[in-house]
């Protein structure tokens, strides 16, 4: 195989037409928040690139982020995006098996030095020498570090790779340690969320593709076009929060009536992803629309925060899982008995100290 | 003590010896100027911003009961919330203020940003006040401006709890004004630190009741100083005045 195919001749293989395929770049831009002037230009990289070898690794997870990606909306994006990638290794959706599917990822990192994307589904668990996920009869955190080697990026799949996720919550007996803390070499995007939104997922594989260099990425590693605001400040129920009308209880009139689910513990206020914007299952909706509050499944650590269903998140470190007013009132309320005791101690010394005062005085 | 240092003003008021003892030393009420007006001024409007603040504060982590009628004749939780982010502006500024009298201020004036951890005289006084505390000195020392225990205590819960409220409480706020906004510039990085957004919420809200706490304790201890101590405390803070109740030496 001398000759890479470009997108386009996979695409044109595939028989979608020339049409099809400048509605995809328009749609393309849009779903990445460009201008339309960008069209052309990825048009013309998807004509003249070859495609990129893209390594899918698994870890420690649920496949859940696979499932989503091949849900993705766009039909070109599941039926072009998948084969264009040149998935050269994913050991859920590849034919081969066994020996063969390990040979052929050695044979990618052999041919692709340094050309290829490694995305990665789930972390390793590093307890016990990582003994807990076994791919090819080896941990899972070797394969990782070897593939991760020669990559030319990293992408963090999913809040496993990104953040650590369930198997990482409190007391993670398996150690499930998230990529970057393995992988401290080479620029990680962190595409979080459990699983992350499908177009979200193609949209950066895209746009990496397409301009060949990686999106723009926030604080923490995620790209800024998906994951720079809160669910909350795009949220379509947000006028309802803005004038106090709120879900006081489930099967209230302001459920029905669909107000604000901040009382009742959405996170969608601290949580950063796309999901009031593009939503899910080809913008049909997305949790806050269906009803429930946002679980807030994109951040870190958000499954050791105390209840879904809270405002406020219990605290830990005080042994007792209490949320910061009833730690407050706590407190308070010693201190302020405290306080009470004090002035009446004070209030007696001072009584019987004028006494000897005007015993003093009177002597 | 640093009264040599401070500029004693003249007697306010002088009170005839008391009645039938002729040998004892005239009683002298003597006021020194300690707060100057702008630190007086800064002191109240911290107080009012923080009583705002913290009510606030507790509405936006519990908000009051739903509002009846539609969206757009309510914006309650929106006036709540723009209460609390003036107050928080505004505290923030006379803080910088605050900051900035104490390089040009009197030598009160930086009594609350820097202790006097090297001088070994001030731990002997620290000593001293904690036993008045515990009933275990008769009578407590006269001081112009803090004594050790309530300057210790208002940089501790103060200064370093202030900070913390304004530094958590604008990494928030830069979450709502966007990614590229001053405040998530200057204290965006404070949300990564502390876990996510949802973690410097939490500690925002405990800060809350650390500051509960220091007006608490604040407060208790103004009024039993003003009843208890040898000098005036209340009416300092609104005039300015240290008064002495009587000359007997510290």
């Amino acid at each position: 195989m001398s000759h890479i195919e470009t997108f386009y001749e996979v695409m044109r293989r595939q028989g979608i037409t020339r049409r099809s395929f400048m509605k995809y770049c328009s749609l393309t831009a849009a779903a990445l928040g460009l201008s339309p002037a960008f069209v052309p230009q990825i048009a013309n990289a998807m004509e003249n690139k070859p495609r990129t070898p893209v390594l899918w690794l698994h870890g420690l997870e649920c496949t859940c982020c696979s499932e989503s990606f091949i849900r993705s909306a766009h039909p070109l994006v599941k039926d072009v995006v998948l084969s264009m990638l040149s998935l050269d290794y994913d050991d859920t959706l590849m034919a081969a098996a066994g020996h063969q599917a390990e040979e052929a990822l050695e044979d990618t990192i052999e041919k692709y030095k340094g050309e290829y994307i490694l995305a990665v589904e789930g972390n390793p668990p590093l307890n016990e020498d990582g003994m807990f996920c076994i791919i090819g009869g080896k941990p899972f955190v070797d394969q990782l570090k070897h593939a991760a080697k020669h990559a030319k990026a990293v992408i963090a799949w999913g809040s496993c790779a990104s953040w650590g996720c369930v198997q990482a919550a409190r007391p993670n007996p398996t150690q499930a340690t998230p990529i970057h803390k393995v992988i401290t070499d080479k620029p990680i995007i962190k595409v979080p969320g459990c699983p992350p939104i499908a177009e979200v997922m193609t949209g950066v594989i895209t746009y990496m593709l397409t301009f060949g260099k990686l999106p723009e990425l926030d604080r923490q590693g995620r790209p800024k076009m998906f994951y720079g605001q809160r669910i909350h400040d795009k949220c379509y129920r947000r006028p309802h929060f803005d004038a106090g009308q709120f879900v006081e209880e489930w099967d209230d009139e302001f459920a029905r009536k669909g107000y604000c689910l901040y009382k009742v513990g959405c996170k969608g206020p601290t949580t950063y992803n796309a999901c009031s914007t593009v939503r899910w299952n080809e913008g049909t909706s997305f949790p806050i629309q269906a009803g429930h509050g946002c679980i807030g499944c994109s951040e870190d650590g958000f499954w050791d925060k105390g209840s879904f269903y809270n405002r406020l998140t219990d605290i830990h470190q005080f042994g007792i899982e209490k949320n910061a007013d009833e730690i407050g009132t706590a407190v308070a309320g010693g201190v302020g008995a405290a306080i009470a005791a004090h002035a009446a101690v004070s209030a007696i010394k001072r009584l019987s100290g004028n006494n000897e005062n005007s015993e003093d005085t009177s002597a | 003590m640093s009264e040599q240092s401070v500029k004693a003003e003249q007697p306010a008021a002088t009170v005839p010896a008391a009645e039938g003892d002729s040998d004892m030393l005239v009683r002298r009420q003597t006021a020194v100027y300690v707060y100057e007006a702008p630190l007086r001024l800064w002191h109240w409007i911290t107080v009012a911003c923080i009583t705002v603040l913290c009510i606030t504060g507790y509405f936006i982590g519990s908000p009051l009961p739903t509002m009846p009628g539609e969206a757009s004749d309510n914006f309650l939780m929106g006036y709540i919330r723009f209460a609390h982010f003036a107050a928080g502006y505004i505290v923030t500024i006379a803080f910088i203020g605050r900051i900035y009298w104490a390089f040009v201020g009197n030598s009160h004036a930086r009594e609350l940003f820097i202790l006097p951890i090297t001088k070994k005289s001030w731990y002997k006084e620290l000593w001293h006040e904690m036993r008045w505390y515990m009933f275990l000195e008769k009578t407590p020392k006269k001081y112009i401006g803090h004594n050790p225990m309530g300057q210790s205590a208002m940089f501790v819960f103060f200064v370093l709890g202030l900070t913390f409220m304004i530094f958590t409480g604008f990494a928030l706020y830069g979450e709502g004004l966007g990614y590229d906004s001053w405040a998530s510039q200057m204290f965006g990085w404070i949300i990564p630190l502390m876990g996510q957004s949802q973690d410097v919420h939490t500690w925002h809200h405990l800060g809350m009741w650390y500051i509960i706490l220091f007006i608490m304790s604040h407060i208790y201890v103004a009024v039993r100083e003003d009843i208890m101590s040898r000098q005036s405390l209340i009416s300092t803070m609104v005039g300015g005045w240290r008064m002495f109740k009587d000359d007997r030496p510290d």
